[in-house]
C-alpha cells in the first residue's frame, strides 16, 4: 500500500511539471509496473467509495463531486458515465405504508435530495382552516386546529390545486365536518379522527353577511363556492375522502360538552408547515461493510459473536477443532462500535465501513400516499427541479 | 376574596352605674376573621377523597399549607434569625470579643453584651446609656470584694490575671460597695427562669458554691440557655434525657447535646431549631428491621408509630454533632449511631428535580434551583377553571424520562413542567453560540415547546356618591368603533371565543360627566361619555377571550374580568433551559430536512453546542441523556435520584451502557449521524439522546420594543423610559462611541440634538426673554425661520443676523439641551 502512495505523490508533482524533461520523467513513471493508470490506486478507492467507522471519529465521510477530482491519476470522476449503467433499485420490503429499498450507484447528495423532497417538498392535503361553531371542550380552539391540521388526509393532492387566491372551491379545499357531543349522563368521550365526516358539497356554514339579504333566493352563500358536489366528479365518486387513519385522537370530552367545527383541508407542501409532509420518517443509511482485516480464530471469536447485540458475526468451523469468525450479516450492523471498543487490537482486526453509493432507503408514510407513490413523486419533482435548471440556463 | 373563618368571643361585662349594676353575657360575639390554611384540619378540603376534590373543583395534587387573602394565595415564609437566650460569641468590626445574648421572653426582650475592649470587661445593655464596666455590675449584685468575683470566675491564675485591667478600673472609679455600684447604674437588674426537673441527678444553681461550678470533672446543664446545674456524668446524663425522649416521655424535638469543649450539656426545646428525623442504630445496626417496613408497607404501620417506637427520632444541628450518621446501611460501623432515611431527603422538592444532582458541579444545581420555578407547564388539574392574573401553560407538557423518586413524590410526573426533547450535542450552524440552540421546525409544528399565556383584564362598572353609577351599553354593529367592537356581545362585553386583537374593546362602558355633589336619579344619554376599556396586548398577534367573569368587589361594585388567552409557538429569542442550569436561548429555526438524522431516522429536536459543557461540567446532564435514550429504547422509565446509586434509586451508568448496547445503540451514547444537508456522515459521532427540557417563562414577544417618536416626560421633554411606556432606547456612550468611530456624523448629530430634547420657544428681541405663551398668539408659526443656539443668559444677546421688520418683536427659536 505504501508503494502506491508514492506512486500517487510523484506522479502529481510530475503532472505539474510543464518542461519536455518532466514529461519524459512522467512518461517513465508511468511506465513503471506498480504505477496504476486508468484506476485509482487501492487507498484512493477506498477513501472515495468508503466511510471507514474507527471507533473514535469516522473518516472519508465525504464525496468529490468534482469530475476533475482524480485527473492526476487519468481517473474520470464524472458521475454521469457511471451512473446510466450502475444505477439499480431493489426493494426489500414493501407493506401499505412502509417501505424499505436500496438505490444503488448514486451519490449521496442526490439520495439526499430524494430524501429532502419526500420530507418537504411533495404536496399533500391537510386541514388549514377550522371553522369552530361550538367547542365547551377543554381543549383550546386554536390547540385543537393545530390537531385537526396534523391528522393525514386520504385524499390524491394531484386531482387538486393550490387555494391561491383564498376563494375555496371543489377544486381546492376538502370541507369536514366534526360534530360530536357527550351526554350529560354519559361516560367521557374520546374524539377519533374517524368522526370527521367529508362534505363533498363544501361548508355548510352560511357567511355571516350573507344570512339576512340574500334569504330566500337559491342558496345560502357559505365559506365555500363549490360549483359541484365532489362526489360527483369521477375521482371521488366511489373513493369517499378521509382521514388516513381512523383512530387518531383528536379530544376528549367529558359529559356536557360538545364540539361543532368545520375543518377545510387544502394542499400544501411539508416546507410550508410539517403537516402536508406525507411520511412520518424518511431516511436513508449507507449499506454496512464489515471486513476481518486479520482471523479471529477461537475464543476471541466467541467472544466476537457474543458481543455484537445484532449477531453480525457467526462462527465457522476451520477443521481440526478450530473456529474462525466470519461475518455473516454486515446489513444488521448498527455502527454500536460494541466489537471494536475493547483496545486498538479490534479495531485492527476489524473494519467497519459504509459504501457511499449504496442507500438503505427507509419511507414511512404517513398514510396519504402509498410508499411507492411517494418515491415516483419525488423522483417527478426533482425532475421538474432538473427542468427548470436547464430552461434556466438555457 | 378571602379565605377565612370568623372569630368567636363570649363576653362578658358590667353595665350601669354603681346603684344598678347589671351583668351582661354575649355570646358568639364576632371580633375578626382568621385566614384558614389549606387542607388544614378547619378547611372544608381536610380529609376528602380524590373524587370528593374533584367534585368540589379542587385539584388533588394540591398540597395546600397556603392562604387565601384578597384573592392572593399567601403562604408563611421561614425566616433566619440568631438563636434567643443562647451566649454567642464572636469579635466585632473593631476586633473586640463580645459575648452578646438576646434574652426572650413572653413579655421583654433585651440584648446584653459583654465586650472587651483593651483587656478591659464592659457590659453593655440598651437600658444603660454606655459601657458599664463588669466589675462595677458585679458588685452591684452584691460580690463586694474583688476575691469573691474572681473566686466566682474560677480560681486558675489566668482568669485573675484577665480580670486584673478590669478590677483596676472600677477602683479608679471608687466603686467599693454595693450601693455605690448601685448608685453609678441607677437602675435595678433582673429576673430568674422556671426550672427543669432534678430527677436525672442535676444539682441546681443553689446548691452550688462558685468554687464548685468551675470543677473541671462535672458538666454545667443548661435549658433553653438558663443553667439549671451541674452534673458529674453528662454521658449518662444525655443518655437518659434521650431515652426519655424516644419514649415519648419528653417531646420529640427536645434535643440533648453534650459540648465537651465548653464543658456543657445544652437541652433545647424552643422553636426554631431544624430537625431532621434519622433512623436509630445501636452499634450500627439499624432499629428498622424487615418487618417493620413490611407493616409499612402493608399501612398498619405509619410515620409516627416510627417516632412513637424509637426506631426513628429527630435530631436538630447541634445533636447532630454528637452522633455519626452513616448515608448508608451498609456504611455504618460499629460507632455508627444514626442512618439516613433515604440519602435523596437531604434536597427539597425544587433540587429534587434534578436528575442525578450528585454528578453535577454544586452552582449548577443552585441556578437550577432558581430557574425551575420560572420553567412553564401545568399547574393544576383545575388550572383552566382558574382567574390567575398570569398564567403561563405548556400545552403538551410530558412526563420527565428520566425521574426521581422526589418527582413521583410531589406529582411532578403528573403535573410536567417541560418535554422530553431529542437533543444532538453539536455545533450547527453558528447560531448557537453563547448557549443558544437550534430548533427543529417540524417539531415546533408538531406543538414542542407550544405554551399558552393567559391574562386577566379587569373593569369595574363603578357606582359614584351622587346615586350614579357606570353603564355598559349594547356595541354599535355598525357605524363608528364597529370595528373594534367586534368581538362585544350584546352585552356589551367580550364573547368568549371571540378572537381579539390589540386595540380591540373589551367593554363598552359609559361613566357619567358628573359624578360628585347632589343626588340625581334618571341620567340622560348626553350626560355620559364613552370610555371602553381597550385591549393592549402585543401588536399584530390573535389571542382568545378565554372566559369572562362577572362578581362584586368590596364596595360592592359589579366588576368584570376577563381571561386573554395567548397560544404560542417558540420563536427565535425564547429561552428554554435542562433541568440542569443550563439556560439558552433559541437561535435559529431550521427545517427539519435540513436537520442531521440518525441510522435509525431519528431526527433530533434540538441542537445544543458542546460548548456548553466543559465549564459548566454538568455530569448529570449527560447522564440523563444516557439514561432516557436507554429509558425509550427499553421502554422503562429511570431513575436519577440524588446519591440513589447504592440504594437502587439511580440507575448506574454501567447498567445504562448495557441497555444502550443491547439496543443497539453505542455504549457512549454517541450515534452515526448523516448531515441533512450534504447528505454525507459527520466526521464525528454525535452525543444524542433525550433531555427533558423545560421553556422558560421569559419571551420576546413581551419584551421585543422598538420606537421611531413617542412620549416624552413633560418634565426634561426627553423620551419615556420602559417598555410599558413605549418608551426610547437610549444611543449612551459606547454607542455614541460607535458613532463617531464610524464616522456616521450626520446621524449622530440627529440622534443627540434633533431626536433628544430640543423644544421651540420665542424670544423677544428686546430682552431676548423667553415668550411662555401658546403658539397660536404668533400669527407667523408657518414658515417660520429655524436658528439653533444655545440657551443663554437673558442680558445676553443671541447672536443671530438681524431679521426683517416682520419678526423684529420675536424670534423663534430651537432650543437643544444636549451637550456632548
Amino acid at each position: 500500500m505504501s508503494s502506491d502512495n508514492e506512486g500517487t505523490t510523484s506522479s502529481s508533482e510530475s503532472e505539474g511539471a510543464d518542461s519536455v524533461k518532466g514529461n519524459a520523467t512522467l512518461e517513465f513513471i508511468e511506465n513503471l509496473s506498480d504505477v496504476p493508470m486508468g484506476r485509482l490506486p487501492s487507498n484512493i478507492e477506498f477513501q472515495r467509495t468508503r466511510v471507514d467507522c474507527k471507533a473514535d471519529a469516522p473518516i472519508h465521510t465525504d464525496t468529490f463531486q468534482y469530475s476533475g477530482a482524480y485527473s492526476s491519476m487519468r481517473v474520470e470522476n464524472s458521475f454521469l458515465d457511471n451512473f446510466c449503467d450502475n444505477f439499480r433499485v431493489e426493494v426489500i420490503r414493501l407493506t401499505e405504508d412502509e417501505m424499505e429499498f436500496d438505490m444503488i450507484g448514486i451519490d449521496p447528495a442526490l439520495a439526499n435530495a430524494f430524501r429532502r423532497i419526500l420530507i418537504s417538498e411533495v404536496p399533500t392535503m391537510a386541514i388549514e382552516k377550522v371553522l369552530i361553531a361550538n367547542n365547551t371542550s377543554v381543549i383550546q380552539d386554536e390547540v385543537l386546529a393545530q390537531r385537526l391540521g396534523l391528522i393525514p388526509i386520504k385524499a390524491d393532492p394531484r386531482l387538486f390545486e393550490y387555494a391561491e387566491n383564498n376563494t375555496a372551491s371543489e377544486k381546492n379545499t376538502i370541507v369536514f365536518k366534526l360534530d360530536v357531543r357527550c351526554e350529560r349522563s354519559g361516560q367521557r368521550l374520546s374524539v377519533k379522527s374517524k368522526e370527521l365526516v367529508w362534505l363533498p358539497n363544501g361548508s355548510e356554514f352560511p357567511l355571516e353577511s350573507q344570512d339576512s339579504k340574500t334569504g330566500l333566493s337559491s342558496k345560502p352563500k357559505t365559506y365555500t363556492s363549490f360549483t359541484c358536489s365532489q362526489d360527483s366528479l369521477p375521482e371521488f365518486s366511489g373513493n369517499p375522502i378521509s382521514p388516513a387513519l381512523g383512530d387518531i385522537l383528536i379530544a376528549r370530552l367529558g359529559p356536557g360538552q360538545e364540539i361543532e367545527l368545520e375543518a377545510h383541508a387544502v394542499k400544501g407542501i411539508g416546507k410550508t408547515h410539517s403537516k402536508w409532509s406525507p411520511v412520518s420518517p424518511v431516511w436513508y443509511r449507507m449499506l454496512p461493510e464489515i471486513v476481518l482485516l486479520e482471523d479471529i480464530e477461537d475464543q476471541l471469536a466467541e467472544k466476537l459473536v457474543a458481543v455484537c447485540p445484532v449477531k453480525v458475526f457467526d462462527i465457522e468451523d476451520i477443521g481440526k477443532g478450530k473456529k474462525r469468525a466470519t461475518v455473516a450479516r454486515p446489513r444488521a450492523c448498527t455502527l454500536c462500535r460494541e466489537c471494536i471498543r475493547e483496545g486498538k487490537g479490534w479495531e485492527n482486526a476489524i473494519s467497519l465501513r459504509r459504501k457511499k453509493d449504496h442507500f438503505i432507503f427507509n419511507i414511512e408514510s404517513s398514510g396519504v400516499f402509498p410508499p411507492e407513490v411517494l418515491v415516483t413523486e419525488a423522483v417527478k419533482i426533482l425532475e421538474d427541479k432538473c427542468d427548470r435548471v436547464i430552461s434556466d440556463l438555457s | 376574596y378571602r379565605y377565612s373563618a370568623p372569630i368567636k368571643v363570649d363576653v362578658e361585662y358590667i353595665q350601669g352605674s354603681h346603684d344598678q349594676k347589671t351583668r351582661v353575657e354575649k355570646k358568639g360575639v364576632v371580633i375578626g376573621r382568621m385566614p384558614i390554611m389549606l387542607r388544614s384540619c378547619s378547611c372544608t378540603l381536610y380529609g376528602k377523597t380524590e373524587s370528593e376534590l374533584a367534585k368540589l373543583g379542587e385539584c388533588p395534587l394540591d398540597p395546600g399549607g397556603y392562604f387565601i387573602i384578597k384573592g392572593n394565595e399567601k403562604v408563611l415564609l421561614m425566616q433566619e434569625q440568631l438563636s434567643k437566650n443562647r451566649i454567642i460569641i464572636d469579635m466585632d468590626k473593631k476586633g473586640n470579643l463580645n459575648a452578646s445574648v438576646t434574652s426572650s421572653s413572653e413579655r421583654i426582650k433585651s440584648k446584653t453584651i459583654i465586650q472587651m475592649e483593651n483587656q478591659k470587661i464592659y457590659l453593655m445593655l440598651n437600658q444603660f446609656v454606655k459601657k458599664i464596666p463588669i466589675m462595677v455590675v458585679m458588685k452591684a449584685m452584691g460580690m463586694e470584694s474583688d476575691q469573691e468575683v474572681v473566686q466566682m470566675v474560677g480560681r486558675d491564675p489566668r482568669y485573675a490575671a484577665l480580670l486584673m485591667p478590669s478590677i483596676e478600673d472600677c477602683a479608679k472609679e471608687g466603686i467599693h460597695k454595693q450601693e455605690q455600684a448601685l448608685a453609678y447604674l441607677e437602675t435595678k437588674v433582673f429576673c430568674v427562669v422556671p426550672l427543669f426537673c432534678y430527677c436525672l441527678g442535676v444539682e441546681g444553681l443553689e446548691v452550688l458554691s462558685g468554687e464548685e461550678l468551675h470543677t473541671p470533672y462535672s458538666f454545667l446543664v443548661l435549658f433553653n440557655g438558663n443553667i439549671l446545674g451541674k452534673h458529674r456524668k453528662p454521658q449518662h446524663f444525655a443518655a437518659a434525657m434521650r431515652k426519655l425522649r424516644r419514649a415519648g416521655k419528653i417531646g420529640e424535638f427536645v434535643s440533648v447535646f453534650v459540648n465537651e469543649k465548653q464543658h456543657c450539656v445544652y437541652i433545647a426545646s424552643d422553636g426554631g431549631r431544624v430537625c431532621r428525623p434519622l433512623v436509630i442504630a445501636d452499634k450500627g445496626i439499624s432499629r428498622v428491621k424487615e418487618h417493620h417496613m413490611l407493616e409499612l408497607k402493608a399501612g398498619v404501620r405509619t410515620f409516627d408509630d416510627f417516632l412513637s417506637d424509637g426506631l426513628i427520632e429527630y435530631l436538630d444541628v447541634n445533636e447532630e454533632n454528637n452522633s455519626l450518621i452513616a448515608l448508608y446501611e451498609e456504611e455504618a460501623t460499629t460507632e455508627t449511631t444514626h442512618i439516613e432515611i433515604e440519602p435523596l431527603t437531604l434536597l427539597g422538592v425544587i433540587a429534587g428535580l434534578i436528575p442525578y444532582p450528585h454528578h453535577n458541579q454544586s452552582p449548577r444545581n443552585t441556578y437550577q434551583c432558581a430557574m425551575g420555578k420560572q420553567a412553564m407547564g401545568n399547574i393544576a388539574y383545575n388550572q383552566l377553571h382558574r382567574m390567575d392574573s398570569l398564567l403561563y401553560l405548556l400545552v403538551y407538557p410530558q412526563r420527565p424520562l428520566l425521574t426521581t423518586k422526589t418527582i413521583e413524590l410531589v406529582g411532578y410526573d403528573k403535573l410536567g413542567a417541560g418535554q422530553n426533547a431529542t437533543v444532538a450535542v453539536m455545533s450547527y450552524s453558528g447560531y448557537d453560540i453563547e448557549d443558544a440552540i437550534v430548533m427543529n421546525k417540524a417539531s415546533l409544528d408538531r406543538g414542542f415547546g407550544r405554551c399558552i399565556h393567559m391574562k386577566r383584564y379587569c373593569a369595574v362598572n363603578q357606582k359614584y356618591d351622587n346615586n350614579t353609577q357606570d353603564r355598559i351599553l349594547r356595541p354599535n354593529r355598525d357605524g363608528f368603533d364597529s370595528g373594534p367592537m367586534r368581538v362585544l356581545d350584546d352585552d356589551g362585553l367580550a364573547a368568549p371565543g371571540e378572537i381579539i386583537r390589540r386595540n380591540d374593546i373589551l367593554i363598552n362602558k359609559q361613566v357619567p360627566i358628573v359624578t360628585r355633589g347632589q343626588f340625581k336619579s334618571a341620567l340622560n344619554d348626553s350626560e355620559f361619555k364613552s370610555v371602553p376599556q381597550r385591549y393592549d396586548g402585543p401588536q399584530g398577534e390573535s389571542c382568545v377571550v378565554d372566559k369572562v367573569a362577572l362578581c362584586s368587589d368590596k364596595h360592592n361594585n359589579l366588576c368584570f374580568k376577563f381571561l386573554i388567552r395567548h397560544t404560542r409557538r417558540p420563536e427565535v429569542g425564547d429561552k428554554f433551559s435542562s433541568r440542569h442550569g443550563q439556560k439558552g436561548v433559541c437561535g435559529t429555526i431550521v427545517q427539519q430536512e435540513d436537520f442531521p438524522f440518525s441510522e435509525r431516522g431519528i431526527c433530533p429536536d434540538l441542537i445544543m453546542n458542546p460548548h456548553g459543557f466543559p465549564s459548566r461540567m454538568t455530569v448529570g446532564k449527560m447522564i440523563e441523556l444516557l439514561g432516557g435514550k436507554s429509558g425509550v429504547s427499553c421502554g422503562r422509565f429511570h431513575y436519577g435520584s440524588a446519591f440513589g446509586e447504592p440504594g437502587g434509586h439511580a440507575d448506574k451508568v454501567e447498567a445504562i451502557s448495557e441497555t444502550l448496547v443491547r439496543m443497539g445503540f453505542s455504549y457512549d451514547g454517541k450515534d452515526f449521524i448523516y448531515s441533512g444537508i450534504t447528505g454525507c456522515p459527520l466526521q464525528a459521532y454525535i452525543f444524542m439522546g433525550p433531555i427533558y427540557y423545560q421553556k422558560l417563562k421569559h419571551m420576546v414577544l413581551d419584551k421585543m420594543h422598538a420606537r421611531g417618536s413617542g412620549p416624552r416626560v413633560s418634565l426634561t421633554r426627553q423620551p419615556t423610559e420602559g417598555k410599558a411606556r413605549n418608551g426610547g432606547l437610549r444611543v449612551g456612550e459606547m454607542e455614541r462611541d460607535c458613532l463617531i468611530a464610524y464616522g456616521a456624523s450626520m446621524l449622530l448629530y440627529e440622534r443627540l440634538m434633533i431626536s433628544s430634547d430640543p423644544f421651540e420657544v420665542q424670544v423677544f428681541t428686546a430682552c431676548a426673554s423667553l415668550i411662555n405663551l401658546p403658539s397660536r398668539y404668533f400669527p407667523l408659526h408657518v414658515n417660520k425661520p429655524f436658528y439653533d443656539v444655545i440657551p443663554t443668559l437673558p442680558s445676553q444677546k443671541p447672536n443671530i443676523p438681524t431679521l426683517t421688520k416682520l419678526f423684529s418683536h420675536w424670534w423663534t427659536v430651537r432650543i437643544l439641551s444636549v451637550f456632548i
